[in-house]
């Protein structure tokens, strides 16, 4: 069936098994009473298990907490936080400047696509190694289309956060899982071609992604609050300075590149 | 000041500006890509002068710049029904920001389903075909490359109706008149080649495919193309939330839903 009858079948109704409220009785969720069944659920489980019906150990619930934690750094100068910034210095809303700093978080240097193809490439690599294929041929095969991710940082090749990362992940006795030993194997090869080609945060938030058992999708969706928590203190800060006391720029700072001053010609 | 501090500048091709003599952050005279906008672009020039000129590097013939203006006629208000409407409506109607309702637009007039990544995608197969109807049947022959990225995937061919069982009037009358007033190599190829095309994919042809090559004519990137089509998109957006904010809540449908999951209905 396609076209208009396709359509039909959807029209003026909602068919789902993902939850829905119930005005003034109570709210489903993913086929559980929201407030009788799930209303003691941590927010992050209540999350991943919005994300994937699954439910997670407190060890796997621990690593997940740590992975956004580890990550919230509030630097009005990081891209996507400068955008939560700005907001606030020009006096936009906490939700305009905060939701907009989110989706630029779905970047592809850093944030989102990183976080997608890291764990997209280490799903497929064991697949393929658990068929017969070695990592070094993989490695090889990957690098003549694209680059791989999850290795190597655009401003600093060690990355800080992934000793600690991976020190709760020793500690919750999660550090063992196979992406995660792949992506070790992974890094000594690429570091032998290119010594800025250290695992980065977004491959090892990945490899413990997908030992826990998420899919990419799963993953991406996962992790795109990571960098909330950071946001809101460059948001208030701006906030609470003078309006358009950030990063002012004079005409001066601004180093134009373009063609030499011309007269306009009217249009006809 | 520091004045060991590095010099922090923005480089640009598009914009400079130059300061009045008593304030470097307050602007006096600024150039778009070497023209004059206050003192002379302005009362001369139309919006699609500007428009286009931010863009590219040169101001558009008047044949260009009928296309674009024509273009963004046809492109202003995809309709109440629209999914990116509906979703500026949804902020419309309870009240939300105003830059909300346009952010609910642009997120969901982002996607592949008559959105900017699919004229984003449609201009990269013109790009890679030109007009060479071996190569168009060739590439949509051909699934799409299966890399993860952000995106998900979409099962349509980008610039036709997964939906539609026969070309648009409204498609069909775009076309007509954009190929009138405009002889652009691609618009003209399409409109020769259109029901081959259509034939090749099963599927009539979209606004967003007629975007996507008037994008092309015009010397566009993917990118621009992207990016003009999202913003061109907005002002119906825009109308036809403050419009729902007017009418209220209680006029906008709320559907009905069948959860198919109820934990009530699984009570013994």
């Amino acid at each position: 069936m396609n076209g208009p009858q396709f359509l039909k079948q959807y029209v003026g109704q909602l068919k789902t098994r993902m939850g829905a409220c119930f005005p003034g009785q109570r709210a489903v969720f993913r086929g559980h009473d929201l407030h009788t069944d799930l209303r003691h659920m941590d927010w992050i489980e209540l999350y991943v298990y919005g994300i994937t019906g699954r439910h997670f150990s407190p060890e796997q619930l621990r690593l997940l907490h740590g992975m956004w934690v580890y990550t919230s750094y509030p630097d009005a100068r990081i891209w996507n936080n400068r955008v939560a910034a700005l907001a606030g210095s020009v006096r936009s809303t906490p939700a305009l400047g905060l939701s907009a700093a989110l989706a630029v978080s779905e970047a592809v240097i850093y944030g989102g696509q990183s976080y997608v193809r890291a764990i997209d490439f280490l799903i497929q690599a064991r697949r393929r190694i658990q068929h017969g294929a070695k990592v070094l041929d993989i490695i090889k095969n990957e690098i003549k289309d694209r680059r791989i991710y999850g290795f190597g940082r655009p401003l600093n090749s060690q990355d800080e956060r992934n000793p600690w990362l991976m020190s709760l992940a020793k500690e919750l006795n999660l550090d063992g899982g196979p992406h995660v030993r792949l992506a070790g194997e992974v890094e000594v090869i690429l570091l032998s071609k290119n010594k800025k080609l250290r695992m980065n945060y977004a491959g090892l938030m990945a490899a413990f992604a997908a030992d826990i058992g998420f899919s990419a999708r799963e993953f991406q969706t996962f992790v795109f609050p990571a960098f909330l928590a950071g946001m809101p203190p460059c948001f208030i800060e701006a906030a609470e300075r003078a309006e358009g006391a950030l990063f002012p720029l004079t005409c001066a700072d601004v180093l134009y590149e373009g063609r030499a001053k011309r007269d306009w010609i009217t249009s006809p | 000041m520091d004045s060991e501090q590095k010099r922090e500048m923005i480089a640009t091709q598009i914009w400079l500006e130059e300061p009045e003599p008593n304030n470097p952050f307050t602007t006096r005279i600024a150039y778009c890509r070497g023209y004059d906008v206050y003192g002379e672009m302005l009362g001369r020039s139309r919006w699609v002068d500007m428009i286009y000129l931010l863009f590219r590097d040169e101001p558009p013939s008047p044949a260009q710049a009928q296309l674009l203006e024509t273009l963004a006629v046809a492109l202003a208000n995809p309709g109440p029904r629209d999914p990116s409407v509906h979703a500026a409506m949804c902020g419309g109607v309870g009240g939300s920001t105003a830059a909300s309702c346009l952010i609910a637009a642009l997120a969901v007039g982002a996607g592949q389903l008559g959105g900017g990544r699919e004229v984003f995608l449609m201009m990269e197969d013109w790009y890679a075909c030109g007009i060479d109807l071996d190569l168009w049947r060739s590439r949509l022959a051909t699934p799409t490359a299966n890399v993860t990225t952000v995106w998900p995937e979409s099962d349509h061919r980008p610039g036709f109706d997964p939906h539609g069982m026969t070309t648009a009037m409204i498609v069909t009358q775009t076309l007509a008149c954009l190929t009138k007033l405009f002889h652009g190599t691609h618009l003209s190829w399409l409109e020769a080649n259109r029901n081959i095309l259509e034939m090749a994919v099963e599927r009539p042809l979209a606004l967003s495919g007629i975007a996507a090559t008037a994008f092309v004519d015009l010397g566009l990137t993917p990118d621009q193309g992207e990016m003009l089509y999202l913003m061109l998109r907005l002002p119906g957006a825009a109308a036809h939330a403050l419009e729902q904010r007017s009418y209220g809540h209680k006029k906008f449908p709320f559907f009905s839903v069948e959860l198919e999951n109820d934990p009530e209905m699984e009570l013994p």
